[in-house]
């Protein structure tokens, strides 16, 4: 098998056996980026000097037997909007080109600490606004399955890596399912963790209480692995807490919710049967189905885009063209140097989402909009919370259809934020969610499904997710 | 036509915590500019805040000195503007649940007598860095070392009626701040700096007149100015048939006039929304209890106090207890010469004139605080008189001299030995057989003539009685 081919936890362990030099696997993803990221898009910047310096400084230990993690050695690609120190780090964005971040996010020092190496940083929408990746300002990201389509977004670099075998596990990040659409439409796995599961410290904010950087893989057990290296508290996020580390229910003790709404108008039939079939597959191993019903579904498009927006146009006010990042060079006057470098900065849909936050949050509109949002939101959290009184995971479809062709969201933006129908609420509610493979349409395009648990059971989902792999 | 004038105030502080209120950096005055910065407070992309606990517990004790409700479940909010001096473009500040509500504190009415002004909010908030004007590059220049220090807002009801009512109330806000230690209220430093919102409306009125809002003055002297000249510019446009518009008006103390900034119908949108980095922050009743359990003293209990058991008059107790460095100053000199009426009296009298003569703030008063005990009782003994010893507190006061080897030093003792003194009047009355004679004689104003020269021989270091009982035993 090729090395490029190996999941990160069976390259991890020929690395650890010694079987396998940390450069050799290094020289065959590049090769491979070498080879088919002019076609696909995958990455925005390859980081091989970096790479091969961690490299020679932790095959060292490795050969010592000195293994500080499961995915010692492993390579890792991170969405680019992940800081890593001294690595330009943009967003996907002509705002933050050649941007260099003095630190590190937490996220990406516990990959160091994990003696994971950094392969690069992966194309993405521009400040993850977007369900296509064809919002970067780097050029869209294609399909590797079909390159007519498109990978998903806003993690469609980290997701279209996976399953091009250019990188073996990958950071992405979900605010209203930009790691589980991405996986969904490209074949692979990623696990949305618990709102507070992970740190938020320098990921570059889209939404600040609905982001979430999460582990994307080929197969659920290496998104375990990663998540395990993820996971916990850190003093410098405070919306970030101790993970309580529940145990996994068994597959055979499982209550499987299927919400009425997941699965009525709009859904496409082939991703509607391959999602029940694997329904089916849990029943045949014991798990029982439970039908409910998450009334407020209808209202969460509109909750999650006013709550995005509202923080989003808050949260990218800092790019002001003054302290670092893009800045008009025509500019005359403080006010032009605001303006024109933001409309030279920032993409088209950026800019609508920045409006669309002002908007809500102006004074005369907020309580229409703003509040009744957060208001909403809340009434989303308790209808979960119902829902897990008799169920103890909801098994549902991430996206109505699969991949759409290049081009064909964007000159429908209201279309593509329909899309997001099954993942947002996800995010309003905090819960974890992990979507995966369950089969192809009749053009041979993937079809995801997503396990949503309570908070803080990503064991569980893990572990429903193994008991469907087995099948394959 | 008489008229009101009706003020509220938005007192700022920066409290005197060691580091910011959400990272690390030291909250140190000066420094070189963008020292005292980091991702945080610098705004960087990915930074997040993490709130210094410090700051909460120093705004409780704020609330708590200042009589107010304290809220238990209390939270920041996100205010959004565009400057070059706020790198995040948002004040992260509070405004759907500040921390404290409803308080008030105790001044000095026009007719003397006690009145109380409430306190509708005090919230907690950053503040926002400097921008430093270039004018070889006629450019700005922004400095973040202040960006992210943490600050109390006190917002007062609009219920000041004058600028003497005004500048009471912030000396006596000042007063607390100062004893809580909640911060060292340098005004020259911009530590304490206010936002004065006035209207004018004829006496008796029971309707507020529109107000104008005169931002971030910062000095106790500029603040009354700015309300007397936005008072008589009120009245004048109102005397004249205009209307006083809703405004934001700058005051320049310079010029001594204020200058219309925007109006209220270009005023700004700040888009307040939840702050969603920062979890909500729950107080507890024992936090609460054990905050108050530490307070000190406060300046009304103190005045309180002093007059009782000192006896001391109402005026200058108020001056004294209206700094905490002067009751400092007074609690350790009154305790180390067992005397605090004279402890009083000396700080009330001479310490208070240096302060004034040098133009010296009391928290720069830099001698050892246990001088003025030690010269206070070497009066006491007889070592040397009061004028000496005024002299003395004046190098004290100036140089920091260690009173009693000064005294020494300098030959400043009383001659209080009963031998040198009448051999140094012999000599003096050897040299003034005349008078000696005129006063034996029966002149009597001969006398006070010999006193004077006994003194001056003696070089006026022996206590004046004393001469003048041995002078006429000697001529008797």
């Amino acid at each position: 098998m090729p090395i490029t081919s190996l999941p990160a936890l069976a390259l991890a362990q020929k690395l650890h056996a010694g079987e396998l030099k940390i450069t050799e696997v290094l020289d065959a993803y590049y090769a491979a980026m070498d080879a088919l990221d002019g076609q696909f898009n995958c990455y925005v910047l390859r980081t091989c000097e970096h790479a091969y310096a961690r490299a020679a400084l932790i095959q060292p230990r490795l050969d010592a037997g000195e293994i500080r993690s499961p995915l010692a050695g492993v390579p890792v690609a991170v969405k680019d909007l992940i800081c890593t120190e001294g690595i330009e780090t943009t967003c996907a964005s002509n705002m933050l080109r050649g941007f260099k971040p003095p630190y590190s996010a937490t996220a990406a020092e516990r990959l160091w600490a994990a003696d994971m190496i950094l392969l690069g940083k992966t194309n993405m929408d521009e400040f993850a606004m977007g369900s296509t990746t064809e919002t970067s300002a780097f050029g869209a990201t294609k399909n590797p399955r079909n390159p007519a389509h498109v990978p998903g977004g806003s993690s469609g670099g980290s997701a279209a890596a996976l399953a091009a075998a250019l990188a073996p596990v990958a950071l992405g990040s979900d605010t209203g399912g930009s790691i589980r659409q991405p996986a969904s439409y490209c074949g692979v796995t990623g696990l949305k963790p618990t709102y507070g599961a992970v740190s938020r410290y320098g990921l570059i904010a889209y939404a600040s209480s609905l982001d979430q950087i999460g582990p994307m893989g080929r197969n659920a057990a290496d998104c375990a692995a990663l998540f395990e290296i993820l996971k916990g508290a850190d003093p410098r996020d405070s919306t970030c807490v101790a993970h309580p580390n529940t145990p996994a229910t068994p597959v055979g003790q499982l209550r499987v919710g299927l919400p009425a709404e997941y699965f009525g108008e709009g859904l496409h039939p082939a991703v509607a049967a391959a999602v029940l079939a694997a329904k089916d597959a849990l029943v045949a191993q014991g798990a029982t189905v439970v039908e409910l019903h998450l009334p407020m579904a209808e209202y969460a498009i509109p909750t999650y885009y006013v709550v995005a927006c509202a923080e989003a146009c808050s949260n990218l006010s800092r790019y002001d063209g003054i302290k670092y990042g893009h800045s008009a060079a025509q500019a005359e006057s403080l006010r032009d140097t605001y303006i024109l470098s933001r409309s030279e900065g920032f993409g088209m849909e950026v800019k609508r989402r920045i409006m669309l936050g002002n908007f809500v949050l102006s004074s005369g509109y907020f309580d229409a909009y703003y509040k009744k949002a957060l208001q909403a939101k809340s009434l989303i959290q308790r209808d979960f919370r119902c829902a897990f009184e008799g169920c103890d995971v909801i098994l549902g479809p991430v996206a109505p259809t699969t991949a759409p062709r290049l081009g064909e969201s964007l000159s429908d933006p209201l279309k593509m934020y329909l899309s997001d129908i099954y993942t947002v609420m996800v995010n309003l509610a905090g819960l974890p969610a992990l979507a995966l493979p369950c089969g192809a349409d009749s053009a041979g395009l993937p079809v995801g499904l997503q396990l949503i648990g309570r908070p803080f059971e990503e064991a569980t989902l893990f572990a429903a997710a193994a008991a469907l792999e087995n099948l394959n | 036509m008489q008229y009101e004038t009706v003020i509220g105030l938005e007192v700022h502080t920066e409290l005197a915590t060691q580091s910011k209120i959400f990272c690390a950096c030291t909250t140190k005055f000066g420094g070189a500019a963008n020292t005292h910065v980091c991702p945080v407070c610098s705004g960087m992309p990915g930074s997040l805040p993490v709130l210094n606990r410090a700051v909460v517990e120093y705004a409780i004790r704020t609330g708590l000195a200042t009589h107010c409700a304290i809220t238990r479940s209390t939270k920041f909010d996100r205010k959004n503007y565009f400057y070059p001096d706020l790198p995040k473009a948002y004040q992260i500040s509070q405004l759907y649940q500040p921390i404290c509500t409803d308080g008030w504190i105790s001044i000095t009415g026009a007719e003397g007598e006690a009145k109380r002004i409430n306190i509708r909010e005090i919230h907690m908030e950053e503040d926002a860095g400097k921008l430093v004007h270039d004018p070889w590059e006629d450019a700005s220049l922004a400095d973040f070392n202040r960006c992210g220090v943490p600050l109390l807002e006190i917002v007062s009801q609009p219920e000041l009626r004058s600028a003497s009512e005004a500048i009471d109330y912030i000396e006596r806000l000042k007063a607390i701040l100062e004893y809580t230690g909640v911060s060292d209220c340098k005004m020259q430093e911009g530590s304490l700096r206010a936002d004065v919102n006035l209207s004018v409306r004829p006496v008796g009125s029971p309707v507020l007149g529109t107000r104008t809002e005169m931002k971030n003055i910062n000095s106790l002297r500029a603040i009354a100015r700015a309300i007397a000249a936005e008072t008589a510019r009120q009245i004048e446009l109102i005397e004249d048939g205009g209307r006083v518009v809703q405004e934001t008006r700058r005051w320049d103390d310079d010029a001594g006039e204020s200058h219309a900034m925007r109006s209220k119908e270009d005023a700004q949108d700040y888009k307040y929304f939840p702050e969603p980095d920062l979890p909500p922050i729950e107080i507890s009743e024992a936090q609460i209890e054990k905050i108050r359990a530490a307070l000190p003293e406060l300046p009304d209990d103190k005045k309180r106090r002093y007059i009782e058991a000192f006896g001391l008059p109402e005026y200058d107790t108020g001056i004294l207890t209206g700094s905490i460095h002067l009751v400092r100053l007074f609690e350790r000199t009154a305790q180390f010469c067992g005397d605090p009426k004279e402890a009083a009296n000396w700080i009330l009298g001479e310490v208070l004139r240096l302060l004034q003569q040098t133009q010296t703030l009391p928290e720069d008063m830099q001698f050892d605080p246990d001088a003025l005990g030690k010269l206070i009782l070497l009066v006491k003994q007889n070592t040397i008189n009061r004028g000496t010893a005024k002299k003395v507190f004046a190098e004290v006061f100036q140089h920091n001299v260690e009173p009693e080897s000064y005294v020494k030093a300098n030959n400043l003792a009383l001659v209080t030995d009963d031998g040198a003194i009448r051999e140094t009047l012999r000599q003096m009355l050897a040299a003034n057989e005349k008078s000696a004679a005129e006063y034996r004689a029966g002149k009597e104003q001969a006398l006070q003539y010999l006193i004077g020269q006994g003194m001056r021989a003696l070089r006026g270091q022996a206590p004046a009685q004393e001469v003048t009982r041995i002078l006429k035993e000697m001529l008797a």
